[in-house]
């Protein structure tokens, strides 16, 4: 643990040192990236937040722009005279181009687990000067997340992660599916990656096949899935999920990120596992 | 006997299709479910499994079947009233304006998503309103001008409506990947409901393209020729692309965009019997929906227990094919 916590901390320096050359406290911050918004509010650094782009829809305070992180417009985003932008990836080489105008870039690409999102807030704590509050965040989280996890009976339930309607899931690898892991779930989607992915699409006779004790479905917003939905489809009323009412709806957005919210998340899986 | 040989294909590309998938049931055991369930006895399948074999695998065969009959013969009827060998389904646009019918309810309609009914309903009415579109503007452009005015009018359509899908997708950058994943083939979460949606689209418009076989054949040696036959060529152009576009348009909406099926079937069987429509129209229909189904197994166990898009697989097999066939019709000219 200790190691891994170093690791993370100098990969997060490195990058610190550097994406973020001057050390100067930015005040006119711009987050092109959902995540790192919702962090940066959640740390206390709304105030110093000029803009964030069109995806980032929480907290509702946050200035939300038509600015684009996946089709970035540097031109529109120095429009603001940033001090700092916050990606999530380099995408169409705006690291590169925001740097020839002399502006501060920090990117934060999609955590792989709890501990290099826990990295990421503190990244954002200490250089918009919140470092307390980014370390007090993190330890509430934790705190939050060991409870609601030992508030579950252990038992290696099948659970189903679903990313869209046609039957896109996550598995163990990725971000969502480490939580999984902290309940000590078997993750149907495991066994369908044998390219790696983490996001494989599985057939729906092997969902049924496998019989999932839980359902969490991600993608209520993007495509309009309910609990009602899913037992509704042809052939799915014979889950062990629908028939012990263990399907979980999820906004879309809190089961994709990986800030504060990711406790709402284990919170959310929790309930339904104890009620089981 | 080419069409019985057609058959027996069909019929071990079904019974395949019915026998394999990512759950094992059993061979036996499937066959002696069906009869139970036909002759109303106590399935030997548990609950679940039963499921499986009938709310599943059965319409996602007979479903792969209807789309790969449609397509194949859409695209004989396309390449002989065109009088051009790469006319596929798509080509007056049909793709292109369901991708925007998609696109427009998954940017302005979200949550209704890719499982209602809505979805379906403008992917199949875009595709509808971009054959139009270039159907009015290929004949504005007067009869003179004859099959290749149209061709253009349906690519200067296509651009036009991948440029407005374009535009709305980068409006609404959450839903790139909800479209693309419904437009690449989406036979994997066919149930029933979409078997009853193309039914009778696919079956009116087989008729109708049988029905004007023998036009076809002469229709092949030019416009001018088949009229002095005394052949209506407008009508005749007008009555088998409508009746391939709707059936098109069908698929689509069930099905997503499924590509090379609408090529390959039809020139394969030009290759092995030769071009009169007279048996082409017909095989097509049998040997696509066969050809789809055998595809689908592919896509659903190679990877198994995760899918592979459909139209990843027909691609697959079809680019070389296609290669193949470039090279000999070369050859032989």
């Amino acid at each position: 643990m200790f190691r891994s916590l170093l690791l993370v901390a100098t990969v997060a320096a490195l990058l610190a040192v550097q994406s973020v050359s001057a050390a100067t406290t930015p005040h006119r911050i711009i987050s092109l990236s959902p995540t790192a918004t919702e962090s940066l509010f959640a740390i206390g650094a709304g105030k110093q937040v000029v803009a964030v782009d069109d995806q980032s829809d929480y907290p509702k305070r946050a200035p939300r722009t038509t600015l684009s992180g996946f089709t970035p417009n540097v031109e529109a985003i120095a429009a603001y005279r940033p001090d700092l932008v916050v990606v999530q990836y380099d995408s169409g080489d705006v690291v590169e181009a925001l740097h020839k105008l002399n502006i501060r870039v920090l990117v934060q690409p999609s955590a792989k687990n709890l501990t290099a999102a826990y990295g990421q807030i503190r990244q954002l704590g200490n250089i918009t000067a919140h470092k307390r509050a980014a370390a007090a965040l993190v330890t509430r989280m934790k705190k939050a997340i060991a409870r609601a996890v030992a508030s579950t009976p252990h038992r290696r339930l099948a659970v189903y992660h679903e990313l869209s309607p046609d039957y896109y899931s996550a598995t163990s690898k990725t971000f969502i599916g480490r939580i999984y892991k902290l309940f000590g779930l078997r993750n149907i989607a495991d066994a369908a990656d044998s390219t790696g992915s983490g996001y494989p699409q599985l057939s729906a006779e092997y969902i049924l096949g496998a019989n999932p004790s839980l359902i969490v479905l991600a993608d209520t917003r993007c495509c309009g899935q309910s609990v009602a939905s899913v037992s509704g489809r042809p052939g799915w009323s014979n889950v062990a999920a629908v028939r012990t009412r263990s399907v979980v709806a999820i906004d879309d957005s809190v089961a994709s990120r990986w800030g504060p919210r990711v406790v709402q998340f284990v919170q959310a899986v929790a309930r339904v596992l104890r009620k089981r | 006997m080419r069409l019985a040989a057609a058959a027996v294909f069909l019929a071990a590309a079904l019974l395949t299709g019915v026998l394999v998938g990512p759950v094992d049931l059993g061979a036996l055991t499937v066959v002696h479910a069906t009869f139970a369930h036909v002759l109303g006895l106590h399935s030997p399948l548990s609950g679940a499994d039963d499921a499986i074999l009938w709310q599943l695998r059965l319409p996602r065969v007979i479903l792969g079947a209807l789309v790969g009959g449609t397509l194949a013969a859409a695209g004989a009827a396309y390449q002989g009233v065109f009088r051009n060998p790469l006319a596929d389904p798509y080509l007056l646009g049909a793709a292109a304006g369901a991708g925007l019918g998609a696109t427009l309810v998954a940017a302005y309609a979200p949550g209704s998503g890719l499982s209602g009914d809505l979805l379906p309903l403008s992917a199949f009415a875009g595709a509808g309103v971009a054959v139009v579109a270039a159907y009015v503007l290929g004949r504005s452009a007067g009869a003179a001008a004859g099959p290749a005015a149209l061709i253009l009018a349906g690519v200067t359509v296509a651009s036009f409506f991948t440029a407005l899908q374009i535009f709305v997708q980068q409006q609404h950058v959450d839903t790139v990947q909800q479209v693309y994943s419904w437009l690449l083939g989406r036979l994997s979460t066919a149930g029933w409901r979409e078997v009853a949606i193309i039914a009778p689209y696919a079956v009116a418009s087989w008729l109708i393209l049988l029905g004007h076989r023998r036009l076809l054949d002469v229709l092949a040696v030019g416009d001018d020729e088949a009229a002095a036959l005394g052949v209506n060529v407008a009508r005749v152009r007008l009555l088998v692309v409508v009746a391939a576009t709707i059936a098109t348009a069908a698929a689509v909406a069930v099905a997503g965009l499924i590509a090379f099926v609408g090529i390959i079937v039809p020139h394969t069987i030009r290759l092995l019997i030769g071009g009169s429509y007279r048996l082409l129209l017909p095989l097509s229909i049998v040997v696509g929906a066969g050809f789809l189904v055998f595809a689908d197994v592919i896509a659903r166990t190679v990877m198994s227990p995760a899918e592979l898009p459909i139209g990843v697989v027909t691609a697959f097999f079809g680019a070389p094919f296609f290669a193949v066939i470039l090279r000999t019709s070369r050859r032989a000219a």
